[in-house]
C-alpha cells in the first residue's frame, strides 16, 4: 500500500479520522429531501448541482454538537472579541504586503462606533451569511415562461395529446420505444457523428443538403418557426391568440404579455323587483294552525298553507318538520301508515305493553296536564288521539284473527259497540269508530268512548298483525274459530274464597274432575287404565266456538251447586226469602240452566242438527254479533213481541223466558223445551226458531240487559204455578265459562231491587234468616225448594232423558260421562235419603 | 287367651336433641329420611347432595353434578337410587353406591321444587316453578316425561306420591289429588299459596300447609276440614309440615325457628321445639320410630324421644 493509501484521505488511513460514527453525514435530511425535490422541479435539472460541490457532503460531529447547544448555521464563531485587538489585527493585516483591501465604508463607520465603546465591552464574533444556492429568480419579465425541460432535451412539445392511432405519432413512436427519429431529436446527434451502432437505420448517412431547408426571401418570422426555440414568448406559440392581441397592440405595456386565461366572469344577480305595494314594514297576520286544517284533508291544508303565504305557523306542540317522528309526518302528509309493527313496543305482549305505557303516562303526565277527551265537533283532531285512531286502524286493518281479550266484558253493549268497530277496522274502515258509536248516546259519553275503544284497539290488538307483516301465515289454516277449552275447568274462585274463609272446606271447594292419565303411567303405577279406551291425556279438552255465547254470557255457577241449608243459624230474615224473590230467581234460573244446556249441547248439536255449513253461519253470524247488536231489525222485534202476547196469555211472568228462547234457540231446542215443562208450545217454537236462526246471535246483547232488566218488572207479577217454576229448577248444570263480573254484575242488580215483603216460602224455613251472607240463603232456599219437587223433577228427568235418547246416542253418551263432575244432576237423582245424609255431612264441620 | 291392652303410654315426642350434624354444604334446603330412617339426605345450596347415616352422623357420600343448589330429593324403595331436583331447572337420578349420575331429566322451565319416586321408583315425579309436574320414567332412556301434568295455574311447591294417588300443591292456593285408578283429579281450593301437603299414613288424609300460617287436615275423599292447626309462622318461605310416624300429631317448620306440634284430634299445640334462632328450612319425620330431623342454616338435627337413645343404638351398631 501507498503511503497515499494511508494518509488521511486514504483507503486505509493510519491517521486519526473522525470516524464514521462522529461525523454525521445525515446533515439535515428533511431539508435535503425537500431540495431534491424542488431540484427536479427547478427550471434546469441538477440545480443543486452548484450546491452539491460547494457544500461538504458530511458535517463533522462538531457541527452537530453545536447545532445542538443552539448554534445556527452562519453565526460567528469563536471567544468574544474587543475592539481593540481586532483593529490591531487588521491593522496588521494592512500592513502585509500584496494587494490590501482598500478600506470600506462599513468599516470606517465602525471605527467611528469604536470611539465610543468602553473598553470592556466585547462583541461576538461577526457572523457569516451562509451561502444561498437559490438561483436567482425576479430577473426575467412577465410572461417569461422559463425553460421546460422536456420541452428543451427531449424536443417535445407541451401539451401534446397522446395518439395512439395516428400512425407515426411522435408520443406514440416514443411510447413504443419506437426506434423512427423524429426530425428534432434532442441530444446529440447528427450527421457528424454517424450511425451509432445501436441505431437501426442510417438513412441519413448519404445526407444531402438540399436549397430547399432554407429561406430564400426575407420575410417576417412566422411565429412557431422555431426562432425562439422553446423560449419563444407566448405570443409566438399560441396563434389563435393572435387576432386577440392585435386588438391590444400598441396598448401593451412593455414587459407585459395578455393573460394567457381569460378571468372568469363574476355573474351579479339582479335585486329582487319590489312589489308596487310593498311597505317595508313587519305585521303579525293571525295565527292558522295548518295541522288542525290538515285533519280535513292534506292537499286542502297545503294548499291553504300557500294561499295564506308563509305566516301560518305550525302548530306549537308538533314544532318543526323534525321534531315529528316518521309517522306524524306521513300521516300529516295522508300516507298510509306501514304496515309493520311501527315500534318495537308493538312486539311485546299486549299487558307488558301496557305496563310500560302506564309507566310513561304516569311520568309524563306529572309536568303537563293529563289531556282530556275534548269533543270536537268539526271533525276528529289530528292530535295524538286522531294519530292513534290511524295506529290502530294500521294494527286491525286486514287482520281476520278474532279477538280474544274483551276489554268492555262488563258492559255487554259496550263490547257489542267496541267488536263493531274492531270489525269495521278490519275492513279498513277509516271512519269506523264514528260509525260504531251509538248515536243515541250523549256527546260526551261518545267522546269517552270514542278515547277508550281507541286506547282498547291499540292496546290489545292482535299480536298476528304486529308480527303478520314479518311471517307468512300458514298455507292450510286451522280452524280459527274454535279454541280448545277444558270440558271441566275449574270454577270461579270467588264462592270458594267465600267458603274458604268461612271455613267451610268440602263440597264448596271440592271440585273433581275428569282426568286421564297416560297409558304408560298407569303401568308403571301399576294400576289398571281407568279409561282403556280412550286416547286422551290429561283433562278432556272441547273444541268451541270463540264466538261462542259463552264467551260472553256467564252463568253463576257456584251459586247453582249444592249448598247446605242452614235453618238453625239463620236470625234475620233475608230479602231472599221472598217467594217473590224467588220466583224471581226461578226466572232466572231457566235462563241459566238453557244456556248451561245449550252450552252442554252446542258441540254435538252444531253437528248434528245443521249440515255442515251451518257452523260456518253460525261463526259467521257470531262474528258479527257485536256490530249490528245494537239495532235489531224491528221486523224482529215485532216477532218477539207477538211471540210475548200469545205468552202473556198463559203466564205474565213468561215474556223475558221466551227472549232468551229465542236467542237459544237452535242451540237449545228440545231440551229447553222440555224443560220448559208442560207447555205444548214446542212446535211453535220451533217455527219460530227456524225463523230467528239467522239472526239469533245479534240479539244477544238485548238480552243479556233485558235478562238484568227483567226480574224487577216480574218480581210484581202473581204467584206462579208450582208446575213452571219446579221446571225452572230441573236441571242445572255446571258451566264451564262463569265469569264473577257477570255475577257480581247480577248481585248488583239483586241487591238494588226492591224489597217485599216476607213470603210464605220464609216460613217453612222458621222465618230465620242471615245477615251472614245473602248468597248462602239465596242456596240455601233453592235447595230446599229442589228438595221439594223432587219427585216433579225425577218425572221431568226422565222425559229429558226420554228426548235425549231419540235425539242421539253419541250425545247422550256424552252428557253422560261428563256429568261425572256435575253434581247437581247428580242431585237432582239422588234420593231424598242421600240427600238428607249429605247435608247432614255437611252441617257437621260448621256447627263443630 | 286374650291380654289387657296395655295403657296407652303419653304420645312420645322428639323432644330431644340428639345430633347436630354441620353439612358443610352452604344452607341446607332440604332434609329427608331415607325409606327406612336409616340415613338422612341433605340438600345443599353448595349444589350438592349429600348422603348421611343417621346413627353415626357421619358422611357417607356426596354428589356433586347439579348446577344450582339442590331443592328436594328422595330414595328409591330399595336404597338403590336417588333422585335429585335443583334450581338448574334438572332432575337427577343417582345410583347411590357409585354416586354417578344415572340419569339427568331436563324438561322444566324453571327451578324444580319437589322431587319424589313413586312406590316402586318407576318414575320420578317432579314439580317446578313452572306449574308443571313431570312424571319421568326411570325404565326407558327417553328423555321427555311420560306425562305433563299442567292443571296448576302456578308454581308447583310440593308433590307427595302414594300408591296410586298423586297429591300437589301450588302456589295458586290448591291442593290437587290425581286418582290414576279412578282416572279422577280433586282439587281442594286453599286459597293461600300451599307451601307444602303430604298425605297421612293411613292414606285417608292430607294435610296442607300454606302461607297463611295454617295447617289444615283435610279429608281425603270429600274435602272437608278435619283440623286446622295455627300458632306458627310461615308468611314468606316454603317451609314443610308434616305428620309424625302413627298420625298422632301434626308438625310444622316456622318462620320464628321453632318446630311446632300439634295434636291431630284435638289441634292443640303440644310441642314447641326451638331448634334456633333462623327460620327451620325443613323438616323430616322417621317413616316409623319417634325422630325427627330438622334443617336450620347449615346444620342437620336429629331429634328423639330421649336423650340416650342414640348411644344405645350406636353400641348396637
Amino acid at each position: 500500500m501507498d503511503e497515499e493509501d494511508f494518509s488521511e484521505h486514504g483507503i486505509a488511513p493510519r491517521e486519526i479520522t473522525t470516524s464514521k460514527e462522529f461525523s454525521s453525514s445525515r446533515r439535515d435530511e428533511a431539508a435535503e429531501k425537500a431540495k431534491a425535490i424542488s431540484a427536479q422541479a427547478a427550471l434546469i435539472p441538477g440545480d443543486t448541482l452548484l450546491e452539491e460541490l460547494i457544500s461538504p457532503a458530511r458535517s463533522s460531529i462538531g457541527i452537530e454538537l453545536l447545532t445542538k447547544m443552539g448554534w445556527k448555521e452562519g453565526q460567528g464563531i469563536g471567544p468574544r472579541l474587543k475592539r481593540k485587538p481586532r483593529r490591531q489585527l487588521q491593522a496588521e493585516a494592512s500592513r502585509m504586503y500584496g494587494c490590501a483591501l482598500p478600506p470600506t465604508g462599513s468599516e470606517e463607520s465602525e471605527e467611528d462606533d469604536e470611539e465610543f465603546a468602553p473598553e470592556n465591552v466585547t462583541f461576538a464574533p461577526k457572523d457569516v451569511t451562509p451561502v444561498d444556492f437559490t438561483p436567482r429568480l425576479g430577473v426575467q419579465g412577465l410572461g417569461y415562461r422559463g425553460l421546460d425541460p422536456g420541452l428543451a432535451l427531449l424536443g417535445r412539445v407541451t401539451d401534446e395529446h397522446v395518439d395512439l392511432f395516428k400512425p407515426q405519432s411522435e408520443t406514440r413512436s416514443r411510447l413504443f420505444g419506437d426506434r423512427q427519429r423524429s426530425s428534432r431529436r434532442g441530444g446529440v446527434a447528427g450527421q457528424a457523428f454517424g450511425v451509432g451502432a445501436l441505431e437501426d437505420e442510417d438513412e441519413d448517412v448519404y445526407h444531402r443538403d438540399s436549397m430547399s431547408r432554407y429561406d430564400t426571401v426575407l420575410k417576417d418570422e412566422e411565429p412557431g418557426d422555431g426562432l425562439y426555440g422553446w423560449t419563444a414568448p407566448q405570443q409566438y406559440t399560441k396563434q389563435k391568440d393572435r387576432s386577440r392581441d392585435a386588438s391590444y397592440l400598441g396598448k401593451i405595456l412593455e414587459g407585459f404579455t395578455l393573460a394567457q386565461k381569460p378571468l372568469e366572469e363574476k355573474t351579479i344577480f339582479p335585486p329582487p323587483i319590489l312589489p308596487r305595494d310593498y311597505r317595508p314594514v313587519h305585521y303579525f297576520r293571525p295565527q292558522v294552525i295548518v295541522s288542525r286544517l290538515s285533519g280535513v284533508s292534506p292537499a286542502l291544508a297545503e294548499a291553504l298553507k300557500t294561499s295564506r303565504g308563509h305566516m301560518v305557523k305550525e302548530e306549537p306542540q308538533q314544532g318543526g318538520r323534525h321534531q315529528l317522528d316518521s309517522g306524524q309526518r306521513g300521516a300529516l302528509l295522508g300516507e298510509d301508515a306501514l304496515k309493520g309493527p311501527s315500534s318495537v313496543l308493538d312486539l311485546l305482549r299486549p299487558e307488558d305493553r301496557q305496563r310500560l305505557l302506564s309507566l310513561r303516562n304516569s311520568s309524563a303526565q306529572k309536568p303537563s296536564t293529563p289531556d282530556p277527551p275534548l269533543p270536537t265537533p268539526a271533525g276528529p283532531l289530528p292530535t295524538p288521539s286522531a294519530l292513534r285512531e290511524q295506529e290502530a286502524l294500521a294494527a286491525w286493518r286486514g287482520s281476520s284473527s278474532s279477538q280474544s281479550f274483551k276489554p268492555f266484558e262488563k258492559t255487554p253493549s259496550k263490547q257489542a259497540r267496541y267488536e263493531l268497530y274492531l270489525s269495521r277496522l278490519r275492513d279498513g274502515d277509516k271512519d269506523a269508530l264514528e260509525q260504531s258509536l251509538d248515536p243515541t248516546m250523549t256527546e260526551w259519553e261518545r267522546s269517552r268512548e270514542r278515547e277508550e275503544f281507541v286506547r282498547a284497539s291499540i292496546l290489545y290488538r292482535p299480536s298476528s298483525s304486529s308480527l303478520s307483516s314479518r311471517f307468512t301465515s300458514a298455507k292450510h289454516q286451522e280452524d280459527d274459530d274454535t279454541v280448545e277449552v277444558h270440558l271441566d275447568q275449574e270454577g270461579d274462585e270467588d264462592d270458594k274464597q267465600e267458603a274458604v274463609k268461612m271455613k267451610m272446606f268440602g263440597k264448596l271447594t271440592r271440585e273433581t274432575l275428569e282426568w286421564h292419565p297416560d297409558r304408560l303411567l298407569c303401568k308403571r303405577f301399576n294400576v289398571p287404565d281407568p279409561y282403556p279406551g280412550s286416547s286422551l291425556v290429561g283433562l278432556p279438552k272441547v273444541k268451541r266456538d270463540k264466538f261462542s255465547v259463552f264467551n260472553f254470557l256467564t252463568v253463576p255457577e257456584s251459586r247453582q251447586a249444592a249448598a247446605p241449608p242452614k235453618p238453625l243459624e239463620q236470625e234475620k230474615k233475608s230479602r231472599w226469602d221472598v217467594s217473590e224473590k224467588n220466583k224471581e230467581k226461578k226466572n232466572q234460573d231457566p235462563l241459566s240452566e238453557r244456556i248451561s244446556d245449550a252450552q252442554n249441547q252446542a258441540e254435538p248439536k252444531s253437528e248434528q242438527n245443521s249440515p255442515p255449513g251451518s257452523n260456518s253461519i253460525q261463526t259467521a253470524a257470531g262474528s258479527s254479533e257485536g256490530g249490528s247488536a245494537d239495532q235489531p231489525s224491528s221486523e224482529q222485534r215485532t216477532k218477539d213481541e207477538d211471540q210475548e202476547e200469545e205468552e202473556e196469555e198463559e203466564e205474565e211472568k213468561r215474556p223475558p223466558m221466551d227472549l232468551f228462547k229465542a236467542i237459544f234457540a237452535n242451540s237449545s231446542d228440545e231440551k229447553s223445551s222440555s224443560s220448559e215443562g208442560e207447555s205444548d208450545e214446542e212446535e211453535e217454537e220451533n217455527d219460530a226458531k227456524e225463523e230467528r236462526s239467522e239472526t239469533e246471535p245479534v240479539k244477544l246483547f238485548v238480552i243479556s240487559s233485558s235478562s238484568s232488566a227483567a226480574p224487577p218488572a216480574s218480581s210484581s207479577s202473581s204467584a206462579v204455578p208450582p208446575a213452571s217454576s219446579s221446571s225452572a229448577v230441573t236441571s242445572r248444570l255446571h258451566t264451564e265459562a262463569a265469569a264473577s263480573r257477570q255475577t257480581s254484575a247480577k248481585d248488583e242488580e239483586e241487591e238494588f231491587g226492591p224489597k217485599l215483603p216476607p213470603p210464605s216460602a220464609a216460613v217453612d224455613r222458621g222465618g230465620a234468616t242471615s245477615t251472614a251472607s245473602n248468597r248462602q240463603d239465596e242456596k240455601s232456599s233453592k235447595r230446599s225448594k229442589e228438595k221439594k219437587q223432587k219427585s216433579k223433577k225425577h218425572k221431568k228427568e226422565k222425559k229429558k232423558k226420554k228426548h235425549k235418547k231419540h235425539k242421539s246416542k253419541g250425545k247422550s253418551k256424552k252428557e253422560e260421562s261428563t256429568s261425572g263432575s256435575e253434581e247437581d244432576e247428580e242431585d237432582a237423582e239422588l234420593s231424598t235419603d242421600e240427600l238428607l245424609r249429605r247435608l247432614k255431612s255437611i252441617r257437621t264441620p260448621r256447627t263443630r | 287367651m286374650a291380654f289387657p291392652q296395655p295403657k296407652p303410654e303419653p304420645p312420645q315426642l322428639p323432644q330431644h336433641l340428639l345430633k347436630t350434624i354441620d353439612c358443610k354444604q352452604g344452607a341446607v334446603r332440604a332434609v329427608r329420611f331415607n325409606v327406612d330412617g336409616n340415613y338422612l339426605m341433605s340438600c345443599g345450596s353448595d349444589k350438592s347432595l349429600k348422603l348421611w347415616s343417621v346413627g353415626r352422623g357421619t358422611l357417607l357420600k356426596t354428589y356433586s353434578g347439579h348446577g344450582y343448589e339442590v331443592l328436594d330429593a328422595d330414595s328409591s324403595y330399595d336404597n338403590s337410587q336417588l333422585c335429585s331436583c335443583s334450581s338448574d331447572k334438572t332432575v337427577i337420578l343417582w345410583d347411590v353406591a357409585s354416586g354417578q349420575v344415572t340419569r339427568k331429566l331436563r324438561g322444566h322451565a324453571g327451578k324444580v321444587n319437589c322431587v319424589q319416586f313413586n312406590e316402586e321408583a318407576t318414575v320420578i315425579l317432579s314439580g317446578s316453578i313452572d306449574g308443571t309436574v313431570r312424571c319421568w320414567d326411570t325404565r326407558s332412556r327417553k328423555n321427555e316425561p311420560i306425562q305433563v301434568l299442567d292443571e296448576a295455574r302456578d308454581s308447583i311447591s310440593s308433590l307427595k306420591v302414594s300408591q296410586h294417588e298423586l297429591l300437589t300443591g301450588s302456589v295458586d292456593g290448591r291442593v290437587r289429588r290425581y286418582d290414576l285408578r279412578m282416572g279422577q283429579l280433586h282439587v281442594d281450593f286453599i286459597s293461600s299459596p300451599i307451601t307444602c301437603v303430604c298425605f297421612s299414613q293411613d292414606g285417608q288424609c292430607t294435610l296442607s300447609s300454606s302461607l297463611d300460617s295454617t295447617v289444615r287436615l283435610l279429608d281425603k275423599s270429600t274435602g272437608e276440614m278435619l283440623g286446622e292447626y295455627t300458632g306458627h309462622k310461615m308468611k314468606g318461605y316454603k317451609l314443610d309440615c308434616c305428620l309424625s310416624s302413627k298420625d298422632t300429631h301434626v308438625l310444622s317448620c316456622s318462620e320464628d325457628g321453632h318446630v311446632y306440634c300439634w295434636d291431630l284430634v284435638e289441634g292443640s299445640l303440644s310441642l314447641k321445639l326451638p331448634v334456633g334462632k333462623a327460620v327451620v328450612q325443613s323438616l323430616s319425620f322417621h317413616p316409623t320410630e319417634t325422630r325427627l330431623l330438622t334443617a336450620m342454616e347449615g346444620r342437620v338435627q336429629v331429634w328423639g324421644v330421649q336423650p340416650e337413645e342414640a348411644e344405645e343404638d350406636i353400641q348396637a351398631s
